[in-house]
């Protein structure tokens, strides 16, 4: 089943209704994409990750991150079963061109995509001076780039290491879930380019979501649950050394 | 009465404040934005100017508007939930980005503090020209490497080989098409081809 | 990998936060210790300080000019500052500085100033000549009334401004210490004591530059340094510095003895990174020595000429002290990965925006403030008004 693409099949017509106003800078106009409506989140499959990279590379292109800064990166694990807490880690240029090849031997492996976790209570908006980044209607984090200060602030808050500051554009920048994209009803650069389907966007809102037959039937978790965030990048595979 | 003419300085003092208040009311109801607050403590029409970032990654849907055919062979393989820009990647290109208009007084004074960051260059998509923006057909050697490079990192289950081993430098859609990877199927006897109807 | 052992997050390995950042909670710690210690005389009634009571305001008011300096330098976007003050965010920590930092420079310290010279300042007005006069005359608001009466309520709201000071200079610099305590992502930083043991180094380096201002401004102008007044200061500085010294151990002991998940790795940077700055220049040089150096005056009677150089020097290591502390707070919370499995280098610039030249020019820069603000307003007590008034 490709949920992906029956999902969009039931939001294509819908979208290019919703593009009209969403064109016109007024998406919350729309008909079609109404922001109550949805709750966006991201669903992770570790075990489906295979470290191609082809999501760090689609990201960069389609929001033209700058080298050197990641709004998605791969970290690949290797644990070994003397000392599991300890783990061993490398994201080499964010996983962009993929992994060195690796030998068997005494441990495990696996691969970690990490993203902006789209916090329902993201300590980042909390400490904005301003109000230049925010959580929209719709749950996602965003950076109002016309506002920011460039203060670093948010930067410093996020746990997780999400945020940068943009080199040239000298402000805050970060993962926006594809926010141009999700509101037209296509699914995130990350996600359309994924070979193997280990990262889904996930509308926690729409119970017609195929997402929420996995959500019911598998045991998920969030990065560093102790931040009490309100992650919305749930784990599907998550190993307990992963930070 | 005359204590309130020996605090009088005081009053001068207080005004400052008043007349600063003032001011200070007046401008910022001129500057801050109209939208502001309108959903939160942020501008909200900030919402609308993301959502209108462009699009490049035109979504498989949209390619499979034209190029049926490969979607076809696609559903049949191993490779059916393999999207097409997963190995085309996104197929667009960057126009000549038009003169910036001259800044206004203040526009210039700020680009004197922060250098303005050059402006987003227009975009040409593939899916809306597909005559002047033509894909490069990928180069197998590469692009399959990267996903079925034997690792001891990757998920067991996952085919994959040893490059060297396994081909010899002999370009993987020799024997295989990429578009239905398993031998012997009958897709593989027409290599892809592409190319929309 | 450019200065990166082990593994850091990709966005993490250059450090957001620079030499500025240090100068900034710096620069306020100074305004606040200024203020407190003119406070003592003022609220507290301690007469022996009063030689230093205007320069403690010059002071705090000459550093507290200087203290945004820093943070405009270091934003990606100075030019957009104002929207703190237009749409300040409520739950940021930092959101308050703009409208903390305005209060706290109008309504106390200008404020208290202006009450403490406004009969000099009429008086100038009266006798200088040229763009002084003017200076001058605005600087009265137009308001000519020096009568007793007219003094005696300065006296009286000056009094309760500086009663409504200290919270505020507590408050001042309280919340830069909470901005960093309140980072629940950064372990080094999250603590409750973080704003404690802000005010108490704040006042720590304000009362140790006070002192040292005094006693180079009197050698400057040839005259005797007044022992009783820097005998009381040298007495409060052992004071105040064992209660921030106090506050600093418990803060690390409490870490050591709970050596939560973060602590291996805040454990190897204090070894290794911050070893120098940390533990030799901040709580050997800057800490134990200075309150080693003034103990010994508080107990031995030391002829006077030992003792000033005794409080010279240890008010030196005690502003190092602070110094490489602030250093330390800043730069060492970003020194580690908030994956606790890898560190980062800071690379110090030296030109640019955010470099060392720019950090030594701002460090500079209030004494060059102050210098004018002593020339306009001279906070010396032996040339009293009456003299003015005289023709000097």
């Amino acid at each position: 089943m490709n949920i992906s693409r029956r999902h969009l099949l039931i939001l294509l017509p819908a979208a290019a209704v919703a593009w009209k106003y969403v064109e016109a800078g007024t998406p919350e106009a729309s008909p079609n994409y109404q922001m109550s409506e949805h709750w966006w989140g991201m669903l992770i499959n570790i075990p489906k990750c295979i470290g191609c990279g082809n999501c760090v590379r689609a990201c960069a292109t389609e929001n033209d991150v700058p080298d050197g800064n990641f709004r998605t990166w791969v970290e690949r694990y290797h644990v070994t079963d003397t000392n599991l807490t300890t783990p061993e880690v490398i994201s080499p240029d964010g996983g962009k061109e993929g992994f060195p090849v690796a030998q068997e031997d005494a441990g495990k492996y696996f691969f970690v995509p990490k993203m902006c976790n789209h916090c329902a209570d993201s300590p980042c908006t909390q400490v904005c001076p301003v109000g230049a980044t925010f959580i929209s209607p719709d749950g996602v984090v965003l950076i109002d780039q016309t506002y920011c200060l460039g203060c670093g602030y948010c930067v410093q808050a996020c746990p997780y290491g999400c945020r940068y500051l943009h080199p040239t554009k000298h402000v805050a920048d970060k993962c926006t879930l594809c926010y141009h994209r999700i509101t037209k009803g296509l699914t995130t650069a990350c996600c359309e380019a994924c070979p193997t389907g280990a990262r889904q966007l996930a509308d926690l809102k729409n119970p017609n979501d195929p997402i929420h037959e996995f959500l019911k039937t598998h045991p998920v978790q969030v990065l560093k649950p102790q931040m009490a965030t309100g992650a919305k990048a749930y784990y599907y595979g998550l190993d307990g050394s992963v930070r | 009465m005359n204590g309130l003419k020996d605090a009088g300085h005081l009053f001068r003092f207080a005004g400052l404040f008043v007349v600063a208040f003032l001011v200070f009311l007046l401008v910022r109801g001129y500057v801050v934005p109209k939208t502001f607050g309108q959903y939160g403590h942020y501008r909200g029409a900030a919402i609308g100017e993301i959502a209108q970032h462009p699009v490049k990654f035109a979504g498989h849907q949209t390619c499979e508007g034209c190029h049926s055919d490969i979607a076809d062979t696609k559903t049949k393989g191993a490779h059916a939930h393999v999207n097409c820009e997963a190995c085309h990647g996104a197929l667009f290109e960057r126009l000549p980005a038009p003169a910036q208009p001259k800044g206004n007084l203040y526009e210039r004074f700020v680009a004197l503090i922060v250098p303005p960051a050059p402006p987003d260059a227009p975009l040409l998509l593939h899916a809306d020209d597909p005559a002047t923006v033509t894909p490069v057909k990928p180069d197998t050697l590469v692009l399959c490497a990267r996903c079925h490079t034997a690792s001891a990192a990757k998920p067991k289950g996952f085919p994959q080989v040893d490059p060297a081993v396994h081909m010899g430098g002999v370009p993987c859609e020799t024997c295989h098409n990429p578009h239905s990877p398993a031998m012997g199927s009958d897709a593989a006897a027409s290599p892809a081809t592409g190319g929309a109807k | 990998m450019n200065g990166v052992v082990g593994f850091m997050y990709p966005n993490e390995y250059a450090l957001q936060w620079s030499i500025l950042i240090v100068l900034y909670p710096f620069i306020t710690g100074l305004v606040a210790g200024a203020f407190i210690l003119a406070s003592l005389e003022r609220v507290f009634r301690v007469e022996a300080v009063k030689p230093t009571y205007r320069l403690a305001l010059l002071t705090a008011l000459a550093f507290l000019l200087d203290a945004p300096l820093p943070l405009q330098l270091h934003l990606g976007h100075p030019e957009r500052s104002p929207e703190m003050y237009f749409t300040p965010h409520a739950t940021s920590a930092m959101a308050m500085f703009g409208y903390v930092y305005l209060w706290y420079l109008m309504a106390v310290l200008v404020f208290e100033i202006w009450l403490d010279y406004r009969r000099d300042i009429v008086i100038l007005s009266q006798q200088s000549k040229g763009l002084l006069r003017v200076i001058y005359k605005i600087m009265t608001l137009g308001s000519n009334n020096i009568s007793e009466r007219s003094l005696r309520i300065d006296d009286k709201v000056g009094w309760i401004v500086t009663l409504i000071g200290i919270p505020s200079a507590f408050l001042l610099h309280g919340y830069v210490g909470f901005i960093f305590g309140s980072i629940k992502a950064n372990p080094w930083w999250s603590s409750p004591l973080m704003p404690v043991v802000f005010i108490f180094s704040a006042m720590v380096s304000g009362v140790a530059a006070v002192m040292l201002l005094y006693m180079v401004t009197t050698r400057l102008r040839k005259l005797a340094i007044d022992m009783r007044c820097v005998d009381t200061i040298a007495m409060y500085l052992f004071y105040i510095f064992i209660i921030d010294f106090s506050l600093e151990m418990l803060d690390l002991i409490h870490r050591i003895y709970e050596a939560d998940e973060s602590f291996r790795s805040l454990d190897f940077m204090v070894h290794t990174r911050l070893l120098i700055p940390h533990i030799v220049i901040q709580i050997c040089l800057g800490t134990l020595t200075p309150l080693v150096l003034l103990f010994l005056t508080q107990v031995v009677h030391f002829p006077e000429a030992v003792r000033k150089r005794l409080y010279v020097l240890s008010g030196c290591l005690a502003l190092i002290g602070i110094f490489a502390m602030r250093w330390n707070v800043v730069i060492g919370g970003q020194l580690f990965s908030k994956s606790f499995l890898g560190y980062t280098t800071y690379k110090m610039e030296m030109v640019s925006r955010e470099g060392l030249l720019v950090a030594i020019g701002l460090t500079i820069l209030p004494l060059f403030f102050l210098w004018a603000l002593v020339k306009l307003l001279p906070p010396w007590p032996e040339k009293s008004l009456h003299q003015v008034a005289a023709g000097d």
